[in-house]
């Protein structure tokens, strides 16, 4: 068993069911708005905000932006203890992950603040 | 002539290593990669790598040929050599000794932390522990291997955490007996194994299927081991 502290669920089996999980709300989320796009090709402005009003589209745009922030921060956590270690690096590789787990962080939260703002504004 | 390029390293009097070019005369034979080895250590006697068994079995040498990893001993040239040319390095990710052998401590280490062997804490029969025909057969493809490392060190997760990453060898053997109807620490092995690095650093590129020289599966065993702790876990 080895101890890791900074990924997102804490078990190895939880972060991989979230990833999966979250990468088929994606997966349905992309078809839908690219669905839609095709499916109204003369779009005006007051139809796309319409779409966006409504509470199902709410909800589901909800999940997607959660599922960003949740599939994008297991995917950069995993990513930064590849590359970014003592073993890679140094001394120097667990500072330069800290940092750069702490940014990412940082600009997940952000989206998700800022994507909510957006639609419920 | 085939022209054979081996990587060289010695600590005690090489700064770095090198790659040092043989001309080699098969004489037509389609030898194996290991016939060429033992004959240039015959020219050159301070070239070191390892065998023993030479047919395929001990899992001495395991060789990183041609940039595929596999045994040198059940290699012919004929698979392996292009434009005339052989070049052997040692199995990537694991530190040098000299020339092509290799530190393997990191590797058992992570097969030892598997614990590969049977617990069973129930009294022992007077004979030998039972199994059905069909219990054994769920072996089958995981017994065989023989911890010769061609597939952990073709696996990029166990380049970047060899001391973490359990690899698709040691991950095969954990299979092995959480697959064996005779061992009874299903529960604590699945524990040992539930955290984001010791299983679940596969990606399953299937680098270790490409080149395990016994045509064993690890990936496929490491997704058994994802399905056994996702029925057992709430």
């Amino acid at each position: 068993m080895v101890t890791a502290v900074t990924n997102l669920g804490r078990s190895g089996l939880s972060d991989w069911l979230v990833q999966r999980v979250t990468a088929v709300i994606l997966l349905l989320y992309s078809v839908f708005i690219a669905w839609y796009l095709l499916a109204n090709p003369d779009l005006d402005y007051m139809q796309w905000k319409a779409l966006f009003a409504g509470t199902a589209m709410r909800i589901f745009s909800a999940a997607a932006l959660l599922s960003t922030v949740a599939h994008a921060w297991i995917g950069l956590w995993s990513i930064s203890t590849d590359y970014m270690t003592e073993r890679m690096m140094g001394d120097k590789g667990n500072v330069i992950r800290w940092v750069v787990q702490l940014g990412g962080a940082l600009l997940l939260f952000t989206y998700l603040v800022w994507g909510v703002q957006v639609l419920w504004s | 002539m085939l022209q054979v390029s081996v990587y060289r390293y010695n600590p005690s009097k090489d700064d770095e290593p090198y790659m040092q070019d043989y001309q080699f005369d098969t004489e037509g034979k389609d030898l194996m990669v290991l016939d060429v080895l033992e004959q240039l250590k015959a020219r050159d006697t301070s070239l070191a790598f390892r065998r023993s068994c030479r047919e395929g079995v001990c899992g001495s040498d395991g060789l990183n040929i041609n940039g595929k990893n596999g045994l040198a001993c059940i290699t012919p040239l004929s698979t392996t050599v292009k434009n005339n040319k052989l070049v052997v390095r040692p199995l990537p990710g694991l530190p040098v000794v000299r020339d092509l052998v290799v530190d393997m401590s990191l590797f058992y280490q992570q097969y030892e932390k598997v614990k590969p062997y049977l617990i069973n804490n129930e009294p022992a029969p007077a004979i030998e522990r039972l199994q059905s025909p069909e219990d054994r057969a769920k072996l089958d493809g995981l017994y065989e291997c023989i911890l010769c490392a061609c597939c952990s060190t073709a696996c990029p997760s166990f380049w970047w955490n060899p001391d973490r990453f359990i690899g698709p060898s040691g991950l095969l053997q954990a299979w092995r007996f959480l697959a064996d109807s005779r061992d009874t620490a299903k529960a604590e092995r699945l524990s040992d194994l539930d955290d984001p690095f010791s299983v679940f650093r596969c990606h399953g590129i299937q680098n270790c299927v490409n080149v395990c020289p016994k045509g064993l599966n690890p990936t496929r065993a490491i997704g058994h081991i994802r399905n056994m702790l996702l029925k057992s876990a709430t």
